[in-house]
């Protein structure tokens, strides 16, 4: 037998198929429920196809199945690289991933019933709750134990940004579901009232700040550097970057409940962390881009570093928009509007997804012995229905919250209101049809990614990579 | 101590803190150790002659 040690990549394989194939299944309920908003038949009268039921399958399915699964993957490929080591307990890293695809099934099953607990991105009910526990654990342990086992000295930054989300993950997790079962399908959360709502809230932003942020500058930290050949533009601001930011995070959860009876100070609180969050944030989304200073060439001929610095701009675009948002006056006229939404799909199509998108057509190829995709061609397409699509979603949900904002707070001479709610949902139907047309355009890019995918993988071989001896 | 002292010297301890991270980031001993750092991303672990001709023919 050989005595070289090669990276444990079958794991990582695994997750970056299924980050495609989830990405499709999420982005398809993502755009029929678009569709219910501009025709409600579509639900066909069908209590499991309606609205209320497919949007926590939706964000569950994008966020967890598909940024999970990317996250997953990604952490296991790059803490094995740039610690120089092969993965710790490798069968438990198998372990992690068919228990996260069984914890997909199963949501998938239960959120169409109608099972929830009613808390948004945490709708998962208790026995599906402690097995997504046990998995998380699992991971941090194969994660952590690699970094234990490394073989260079320092530990490299992506892997600070991975180790802080799952470890935050895992406490947002836990602390938020805590409930007591009533039956297999029913529990009751132990907090209630104002204090429901803050724990649900920090969980919730936090979700946010570390699952969607934390974890995609991991990847960001590493697959740019790697795809524009040359290191990140300052490793000392990205240390900077990373205490700054998760030390200001976890604070900017009351944003959620402004106006609410949350009490005054605390929500103060949460908006100024929020619009302190704009500084760390930015000296991130600089790094990263910058990390191109010289080769800025490189963007007209390679549509994956094209995608990749066009999510960071999108990361900056949110991550000032955000901080905006959060404050008072202006969360008083965007808050309940179609402008957040418009706000996470800044945030979730346009930096989270297409910064996995570009991970994923770096990582996929080297998966299987090649150093690019089969079709760059395909690659620019994608780039192009994607930034349109995220363009035309996002703007047309601006105009339409601004729009409902201002339909809502509008009052005549006598004190009246001077809409019905009803009109300013009537009023919102075209900005509907712009969003649904961007979505879709957005899950098409996904098929081309999958058929690229599918024709880079099929005929070649899985290889597998020594691990470097220690110089 | 009284809410106020105590909100002041939290404050003050979190910007000394901030202070000396940045010092100890940009601090002339540590950048050798960085820069290393930084090169763990770019190293490049395929094996040479498994490349495929597809790098080759781009432009």
């Amino acid at each position: 037998m050989s005595n070289q040690e090669t990276y444990d990549d079958k794991v990582v394989r695994q997750f970056a198929v299924m980050t495609v194939v989830w990405g499709i299944v999420g982005m398809l309920v993502g755009v029929v429920i678009a569709a219910q908003m501009l025709f409600p038949i579509l639900n066909f009268d069908i209590p499991w196809l309606t609205f209320s039921r497919l949007r926590p399958l939706h964000t569950n399915a994008v966020i967890f199945a598909f940024g999970g699964s990317a996250l997953m993957g990604t952490s296991y490929y790059v803490v094995q690289r740039t610690c120089h080591a092969g993965l710790f307990m490798p069968k438990l890293a198998g372990f992690t991933f068919w228990g996260w695809m069984l914890i997909i099934v199963a949501a998938a099953i239960t959120l169409p019933l109608g099972i929830t607990q009613g808390k948004e991105y945490a709708e998962l009910e208790w026995p599906i709750d402690i097995a997504i526990a046990i998995v998380w654990i699992s991971y941090g342990v194969v994660f952590f134990g690699t970094i234990v086992k490394r073989k260079v000295e320092h530990i490299y930054v992506a892997n600070w940004f991975y180790g802080a989300f799952i470890i935050t993950v895992a406490v947002l997790h836990i602390f938020n579901n805590l409930a007591i079962p009533i039956t297999w399908t029913k529990s009751y959360p132990i907090y209630s009232g104002a204090v429901d709502a803050m724990v649900q809230w920090w969980y919730g932003h936090n979700a946010v700040g570390f699952f969607l942020t934390a974890g995609f500058l991991g990847m960001m930290y590493y697959f740019v550097p790697k795809r524009a050949e040359r290191p990140v533009y300052s490793y000392r601001l990205s240390i900077v970057h990373f205490w700054a930011l998760i030390s200001t995070y976890m604070w900017a959860g009351p944003h959620h409940l402004n106006y609410t009876s949350l009490p005054d100070w605390v929500q103060s609180v949460g908006m100024v962390f929020s619009l302190i969050l704009l500084a760390p944030s930015w000296g991130g989304m600089i790094n990263g881009m910058m990390t191109l200073s010289g080769a800025w060439h490189k963007l007209r001929t390679d549509p994956v570093l094209k995608m990749m610095i066009v999510a960071l701009s999108f990361y900056g675009m949110s991550t000032f928009e955000g901080p905006m948002m959060a404050i008072k006056t202006v969360n008083a006229l965007s808050h309940y509007t179609d402008w957040t939404i418009g706000h996470v799909h800044s945030g979730a199509l346009g930096w989270v997804a297409m910064m996995t998108m570009g991970s994923l057509y770096v990582l996929i190829p080297r998966l299987y012995g090649k150093r690019d995709m089969y079709s760059i061609k395909l690659i620019d397409v994608h780039f192009w229905l994607s930034t349109i699509g995220v363009v035309l979603y996002i703007a047309s949900m601006w105009v339409a919250g601004v729009m409902q904002g201002l339909m809502w707070r509008a009052f005549n001479d006598d004190g009246t209101l001077t809409y019905t709610f009803i009109e300013s949902i009537s009023a919102t139907y075209p900005y509907y049809a712009i969003r649904l047309l961007g979505g879709t355009m957005f899950f098409f890019g996904m098929l081309i990614m999958a058929y690229n995918v599918y024709k880079t993988i099929k005929g070649s071989q899985a290889v597998s990579i020594v691990v470097p001896k220690p110089a | 101590m009284d809410l106020v002292t105590f909100r002041s010297t939290v404050l003050v301890i979190l910007f000394i803190t901030f202070c000396v991270l940045v010092f100890w980031a940009w601090s002339p001993k540590r950048k050798q150790a960085f820069e290393e750092a930084a090169q763990l991303a770019v190293e490049d672990d395929l094996p040479k002659d498994e490349t495929d001709e597809t790098k080759e023919t781009q432009p």
